[in-house]
């Protein structure tokens, strides 16, 4: 009875930008004759797949009220480790690939914790530190995989489905879960809501940020490790202009910058949007300068509509 | 976003008590740091504190400096400008392109105007749509690279007679000795600095970012400051691509690229709060030169270039971490 209004509990409405994307859709279906076939649309789920995992973290950070702008390094880092280790032993650099995203997340969520400095700042410089990082190790050149196992993976598919769509669809939905079901998902809303209250009604605010940080390190290698895998090589300057990319689809998915406000089901549709203009666009044979002024005008009137729907909605008690 | 610390400027005292030196320090705190890295990085390299290296430092950061004074005044007017990056390439493939086509003076003019138009769709979106500040310049950032794209068409641009022209002034020039993009950013940061700090302008600004509602009740009109730091912030930008385009005499298309990163360090390590509402371009100065200094002291040890990017992950952090510890008394945050 509950049950399908129950799955989206607290945010029970319909987000605004699901009916862009149901409008997009059909747009470039009519547009587009290429467009709507299963190939294709299987083509974006996995071009997105890479912003998307970022944007599953990046919803909790930000919902939190704060913001991570070094993901894009993140990537490029975890990238570079997932190809550059190999020789030594797959295993092994998938492992070092993704535990240099944790240990990251977790150095940036410890410094705001025990700093108090924004983390808009300490990110920011985790930017800067962690590309210098990545050249450090690639020394500037770029890596090829050797091993085909790992080059296979990113364009495998499990009967018609590619896996890197599954595996995005599966963390969307376990995120999803772990957002409206769980206390920590709970604390998530409280902690963005009012940081004061939160620490008197118990909640331990620092550690509890410093976990947000980490699951979003932790995705954004995880993205970075699939990229590589999808590529079959890294280059040092991998993932730059994500963080743009990862914030627009979140912001457009309708999370609140000032935190206490948002939803993975929102994300994806953010996350949607984007992936259906770029290839929309590119069937349509737009070429790829408009497409950034494009995503840029959107962005902006997705802000202005948001703004104009929702200034009474401002004043109310959130959660 | 998260911390919620107030932030106070320390007022100095008249007398010359313990308490007024002290204070003096610690709001001097960024410059010391300075001294202390100028005279470090002097025991490692023996061409670091001659002169014409000092000159070649400050002349390379002027393009930067230039670009942070502007954007200091929005950062003190409680908003972000993430766009300054795209719009420098904007500026300075337009200037560049427009010099051989309808001659200089027409090609600054017509650049001039038309960066400050941008800076004036940033403005109305965040001081009259209130828009926050954060996203619509990221937007802008983008659809500022498309336009420098499809104007470009994806091309460089170059000035084809680069030896009769008088546009190299402006990044090659010197007027009594000093190089003109360092006179540029020091006439800009004077200027600026006072307009800050001595007129009923600067005080309203100061009004809106530290506290907008107080502001907006007190009768300033908070629009259209917001709105005029935004025209202060692409004036500067324009200014920017002047030197750049004739320093360079052409254009890549995304010259600007991570620029508005290297701002906001520059302006974070001279201690302006991004919270708004305090801040001072005379900082933003030191800040901006020792992020040249650093990558200049860092290159002549040796060590390659992106070496100086971990070197400013740390020093941003140990910075505005000190500053914080400062004003609230202690190192760490108290909550678990």
């Amino acid at each position: 009875m509950t049950s399908i209004k129950g799955f989206f509990r607290g945010r029970a409405k319909i987000q605004p930008i699901w009916v862009f994307v149901i409008a997009l859709f059909i747009f470039f279906s009519v547009m587009s004759e290429y467009f709507l076939s299963f190939g294709n649309i299987s083509n974006i789920l996995v071009q997105t797949s890479t912003i998307g995992l970022i944007a599953l973290g990046m919803t909790f950070v930000m919902i939190n009220g704060n913001i991570d702008l070094s993901v894009g390094a993140i990537l490029g880092l975890s990238a570079s480790l997932a190809v550059g280790l190999q020789e030594i032993s797959m295993t092994l650099a998938i492992i070092a690939a993704l535990v240099s995203g944790i240990l990251l997340g977790a150095l940036n969520g410890f410094v705001v914790w025990k700093t108090g400095v924004n983390a808009f700042i300490v990110t920011l410089g985790a930017m800067l530190g962690v590309r210098g990082l990545i050249f450090l190790y690639t020394g500037e050149q770029s890596f090829f995989a050797m091993n085909f196992a790992f080059a296979d993976f990113g364009t495998s598919t499990i009967g018609p489905v590619p896996v890197l769509a599954i595996i995005f669809l599966i963390c969307a939905l376990i995120m999803h879960l772990v957002l409206t079901r769980t206390s920590h998902g709970r604390n998530t809303f409280a902690v963005g809501g009012n940081p004061e209250a939160s620490i008197d009604a118990g909640i331990r605010l620092g550690r509890h940020m410093m976990i947000n940080f980490i699951i979003v390190g932790f995705f954004a290698a995880l993205a970075g490790v699939l990229l590589a895998s999808q590529m079959g090589a890294a280059t040092p300057n991998l993932g730059r202009d994500y963080e743009l990319w990862v914030i627009t689809a979140v912001v457009l998915g309708g999370t609140k910058l000032t935190g206490g406000y948002g939803s993975i089901v929102g994300t994806l549709g953010g996350v949607l949007a984007i992936g259906i203009l770029r290839n929309g666009m590119n069937l349509m044979q737009v070429p790829a300068f408009y497409v950034l002024v494009i995503l840029g005008a959107i962005l902006i009137s997705v802000l202005i509509i948001d703004k104009k729907l929702n200034a009474p909605s401002a004043k109310e008690v959130r959660i | 976003m998260a911390s919620t610390e107030q932030t106070k400027v320390g007022v100095p005292s008249g007398k010359l008590s313990k308490a007024g030196v002290l204070s003096f320090l610690s709001a001097q705190g960024i410059l010391i740091f300075f001294l202390i890295g100028m005279f470090v990085f002097s025991f490692f390299s023996e061409q670091f504190l001659s002169q014409s290296n000092i000159m070649t430092v400050v002349r390379q950061a002027s393009i930067i400096g230039i670009i942070a004074v502007g954007v200091t005044v929005v950062i003190i007017g409680g908003n972000l400008d993430l766009s300054v990056g795209s719009m420098l390439s904007f500026s300075t493939v337009l200037v560049v392109d427009l010099h051989d086509k309808i001659g200089p003076t027409n090609a600054i003019l017509l650049m001039f105007a038309l960066t400050l138009m941008i800076g004036a769709v940033n403005g109305f979106l965040i001081g009259f749509l209130r828009l926050n500040s954060l996203i619509v310049t990221l937007a802008m950032l983008s659809a500022i690279q498309g336009f420098v794209l499809i104007y470009s068409g994806g091309q460089n641009v170059d000035i084809a007679n680069q030896e009769n022209t008088w546009f190299a002034f402006f990044g090659r020039g010197f007027v009594g000795g000093i190089a003109v993009p360092v006179l540029m950013f020091g006439l800009l940061a004077i200027v600026i600095q006072v307009v800050m700090s001595y007129t009923g302008y600067g005080r309203r600004i100061f009004a809106v970012g530290g506290n907008p509602m107080a502001a907006v009740y007190s009768g300033i009109r908070k629009n259209w400051c917001v709105f005029s730091t935004y025209l202060i912030s692409a004036f500067c930008v324009a200014c920017a691509a002047l030197v750049l385009g004739s320093r360079v005499m052409g254009s890549q298309n995304n010259v600007g690229q991570g620029y508005e990163l290297l701002v906001l360090a520059g302006i974070i390590l001279g201690g302006t709060s991004l919270l708004g509402g305090a801040g001072s371009i005379w900082k933003t100065v030191i800040g901006v030169l020792i992020l040249g200094f650093i990558q200049n002291g860092l290159l002549l040890m040796g060590y390659p270039y992106y070496i100086q990017w971990i070197v400013t992950w740390v020093i941003i952090i140990l910075a505005v971490w000190l500053d914080l510890a400062n004003k609230r008394k202690r190192l760490f945050t108290s909550h678990s």
